[in-house]
């Protein structure tokens, strides 16, 4: 089957890329482009693992088909450091110990970067509603709130 | 040298403090590298057909149609696995659960296999292979499956444990026994006894990442395997056996994991996917979906409990009996027994008595999770004390504490407690902040206690000294929360150097010695010790060094704080020398500096936990929502604190999962009705409030610094403390897990009605 020819932005680079119509974006980022750092948890749309922002608006890449990022700009985890200077979020997720087995971090950090686009000041139930589409097994929650609500104070202040 | 295991007190610098996770920078920035992950040069895509019938005989597969579609380069069957389990029966299950032989015995049971060059072709090549099942009679209940009219699921299992030879064959693989004293006796003192029956519904691990791996066999017959998984020296042994492989030949690299909970500490697919790359000549990779995650994978045993307790006026437990039923899946394991261990581990009990049985049901083969078979029993026996609380009028608090093992007390399996942590978490929970926060309407507190055994085993460990100063660690314990920073701890605080002069890594099956898995809580406690072994090994060379520099006899040679000191009065005028300056010079002193630990890591030290909470529960729709949530612990030394709360916190969220939502749905036609995210509702962040956290330290006389397994106790607690505040909040006892909106709503329309 003849492939689709995309273009499109990633973490502000433009990248072209072939690929079949029923292919996912998530599938196109880690196996066409090596981008693994969204991750499948469910292919579903169920677990937020896959989280990327797509022109500035957060979703899961399993339910996102390669062929539609045609033109458009995409931010994954990999693009969230400037060169060796880690993005707040990230920081404060190492220094929290918000993470254990960190599968399902990549996914936490693109919707909490999302979310504190949106919201700068989040309470702490908007931090716990707006990170619901995210699961995490290990943690209870309890660290990512905190490095999340560690990190929008530290971004507000910057 | 001989090395010391005991406790011995000491001031920690490095231990006990909160410093960054050495993996954890390519873990925020998408770097790191998980199951799926990895791939090979020219690797196929491997895929599994699975049997969509609960229990069903194969007559035949036909593979010819999937074989023959362009771009598939393998197509297997049970046929290209075949039996070299040389009658250990242990290994023929694990084989036949990778890939059926004669009998489907689940839903999602594997039949076939197929690697193709891509996931739409292999996907087709399913479709395209025959099975003809002869569907036959299952049962997914623990109780029916009891039954004597219960469809058979294996006729070659006959009760051990019985007095009598049975002659018939039972779904029943197992009676186990466990207690001392005289429950007849002891209930004939009690003036108060409480009888119930509960059940608990079956949950999974619940991982985030999937199970995968890549497999490569080479022509040569060696081979390589990449896995998710929380032992590789484990799963190489397994799967060279399997696949009739020298275990030397088979090189085994855990990637980081994504969560295992228990639930990678059994192979499934990764002898499927060895065998389909055996057939194919390429490296084959096999990632599965999460709706095989589901049905073929994992998950904990359902049960069915009775209990029964006996108390006088004045408090003190006269006797205490249970039967614990355990479902294991289709094949036989040892979850009942466990749950009859650790049923009433947290009391001094004089008569006591627990039954367990193992049972057979057309359900996925019962894997590990996390302090296995103990939360159902804690539920059920736990639920019962704290009804017999209130029987007495007695603070459910201050009931435990009277009735609380101690060290010297003989647990109800047996062994003789050295200190324990379970009077210490009571009082601790009795004098809790927690304990006298306001509850509103509709609002329930509860508590329990929990316990679990904790493992040790077989670890090995390597500890390299660079010429630079730095120091590399390499351990065979896979890290599934944070174990490479406390191990690199471990080495700063032995070593006397600072944390960041060292680098922990999980090193593959070639490249150390033999390690048990990571599971039973064992693997910062063993770990740790032959860190702390390879440590002072090391130190033996850094002395000796010094004194090789100093041109004086070792014995005038002392470590102290990272520095080799000089002592002696004649020594006066030497300085020290650091690890570093030893390190330095050690190609002119004999050579690279290392320090090696190979040992068996005995007496991991029990460990017990109490906790509370409050939880809201509407009477019109029976939806919960928990409030407050508090775990208290007895960690022995916590050496990253921060991972401890870590790991209560964790235990604490899947427990709370179990006890309100979480299930395996089966329909009547025997096949799992909720194989997904959506079905099977995890606890997502908005269900949940802020766990807190309090660790204890009562130090574990088996380990240099007192360290106990801290990993799985943490969801023993749970079911029970939900179950007691839920009760206390809707007026009426639960006693089936999980307490989903509809079963506490039909519990308050039963008492309303009755
Ligand atoms: S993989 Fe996309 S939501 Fe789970
Ligand atoms: S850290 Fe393991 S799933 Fe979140």
């Amino acid at each position: 089957m003849a492939g689709i020819a995309v273009s499109t932005t990633i973490n502000g680079d433009i990248t072209e890329y072939l690929c079949q119509p029923d292919e996912t974006l998530l599938d196109v980022l880690r196996d066409r482009l090596g981008l693994t750092g969204a991750k499948e948890g469910c292919g579903t749309g169920d677990c937020g693992a896959c989280s990327i922002i797509l022109d500035n608006r957060l979703v899961c890449s399993c339910l996102v088909l390669g062929a539609e990022a045609e033109g458009r700009r995409i931010e994954t985890v990999e693009g969230m450091a400037h060169g060796d200077q880690l993005h707040t979020l990230q920081q404060k997720f190492l220094e929290h110990a918000a993470l254990q087995c960190g599968i399902c971090t990549p996914g936490f950090l693109i919707a909490a970067k999302d979310l504190l686009a949106k919201n700068p000041d989040p309470s702490e139930e908007e931090i716990r509603f707006g990170l619901a589409g995210n699961l995490c097994r290990c943690t209870g929650y309890d660290k990512i709130v905190r490095a999340v609500q560690d990190a929008a104070h530290v971004m507000k202040g910057a | 040298m001989n090395f010391d295991p005991r406790f011995s007190g000491r001031k920690f610098a490095s231990v006990g403090t909160r410093p960054i996770r050495p993996d954890g920078v390519d873990k925020v920035t998408g770097r790191a590298r998980y199951g799926a992950d990895f791939n090979m040069a020219g690797q196929l895509v491997g895929r599994v057909l699975r049997s969509p019938h609960a229990h069903a005989i194969i007559r035949k597969i036909d593979t010819s149609k999937a074989e023959k579609l362009a771009g598939v380069k393998a197509v297997i069957t049970a046929a290209d696995l075949p039996d070299l389990t040389d009658g250990d029966a242990a290994m023929y299950d694990i084989l036949d659960n990778c890939m059926a032989r004669t009998k489907a015995l689940y839903d999602g049971h594997a039949v076939a296999a197929v690697a193709a060059i891509d996931a739409r072709t292999a996907r087709q090549a399913l479709k395209l292979i025959e099975v003809d099942y002869e569907i036959l009679p299952h049962v997914t209940d623990v109780d029916e499956a009891m039954q004597h009219h219960a469809p058979l699921i294996n006729d070659t299992i006959f009760t051990e444990g019985l007095e009598e030879k049975p002659v018939k064959p039972s779904n029943v693989t197992k009676r186990s026994q466990f207690g001392h004293g005289d429950v007849h006796q002891g209930f004939g003192h009690a003036d108060f006894i409480v009888e119930r029956s509960f059940k608990t519904e079956q949950t999974h691990q619940g991982y985030i990442e999937p199970h995968a791996c890549v497999a490569s066999v080479s022509s040569d017959g060696t081979a390589d395997l990449w896995v998710c998984t929380q032992g590789h020296f484990v799963y190489r042994q397994h799967c060279a056996q399997l696949l009739g492989m020298e275990a030397s030949k088979l090189r085994v690299t855990s990637s980081e994991i994504g969560g295992g909970f228990g639930g990678k500490t059994h192979v499934w697919a990764e002898p499927v996917a060895l065998a389909l790359s055996r057939k194919a000549g390429r490296p084959v990779k096999l990632v599965m979906t999460r709706d095989e995650v589901f049905r073929a994978s994992g998950p904990t045993s359902a049960t069915s409990i009775d209990v029964k307790i006996g108390a006088r006026k004045d408090g003190t437990i006269t006797a205490a009996e249970a039967t614990l039923r355990y479902s294991a899946g289709p094949y036989a394991g040892s979850w009942a027994e466990i749950g009859a261990m650790t049923a009433f581990a947290c009391y001094k009990l004089d008569n006591v008595k627990t039954v367990g049985y193992e049972v057979l049901v057309n359900r996925p083969k019962t894997a590990a999770y996390r302090a296995p078979s103990a939360p159902m029993a804690a539920f059920a026996v736990e639920s019962a004390v704290d009804e017999l609380a209130k029987e007495l009028s007695m603070d459910p608090v201050d009931f435990r504490i009277k009735n609380a093992a101690q060290e010297g007390t003989r647990s109800s399996y047996g062994p003789v407690y050295g200190p324990i942590g379970i009077g210490p978490t009571l009082e601790a929970v009795k004098n809790h902040a927690h304990m006298k926060a306001p509850l509103a309407k509709n609002q329930g507190r509860g508590m329990a206690c929990g316990f679990w055994f904790n493992f040790g085993g077989q670890t090995c460990v390597d500890l390299n000294i660079g010429m630079d100063g730095s120091v590399s660690l390499a351990v065979g314990t896979v890290d599934v929360g944070g174990s490479r920073a406390s191990l690199s701890l471990v080495a700063a605080e032995e070593l006397g150097i600072d944390y960041s002069q060292l680098k922990a890594i999980v090193a593959d099956t070639s490249s150390l010695g033999y390690n048990d898995m990571t599971d039973g809580s064992r693997g910062t406690f063993s770990s740790s010790m032959a860190t702390i072994s390879a440590a002072r090994n090391a130190i033996k060379i850094l002395r000796e060094r010094a004194a090789q520099m100093w041109d004086i006899s070792v014995d005038d040679v002392v470590w102290e704080q990272g520095h080799a000191v000089a002592k002696g009065e004649k020594h006066g005028n030497l300085g020290k020398l650091s690890l570093k300056e030893i390190a330095a010079e050690s190609g002119k002193t004999g050579g690279p500096i290392a320090g090696h630990s190979e040992l068996v890591a005995d007496g991991a030290g029990v460990s017990f936990a109490t906790h509370i909470c409050d939880i809201e529960v509407d009477p019109e729709t029976g939806s919960t929502r928990v409030i407050r949530y508090t775990v208290v612990q007895d960690a022995g030394k916590a050496v990253h604190p921060t991972y401890v709360e870590g790991q209560y916190q964790g235990g604490a969220a899947q427990g709370i999962g179990w006890a309100l939502n979480e299930e395996y749905i089966y329909g009547k036609d025997g096949r799992l009705q909720n194989a997904g995210f959506l079905d099977y509702r995890i606890p997502v962040c908005s269900d949940l409030p802020m766990i807190d956290t309090q660790i204890l330290e009562i130090p574990n006389p088996n380990h240099p610094y007192g360290v106990r397994g801290v990993g799985e106790t943490s969801i023993v607690p749970p079911l029970a403390a939900i179950a007691n505040a839920v009760s206390n909040a809707a007026g009426v006892r639960m006693t089936h897990i999980p307490m989903s909106p509809p079963r506490i709503l039909a519990a308050i329309e039963a008492e309303r009605g009755g």
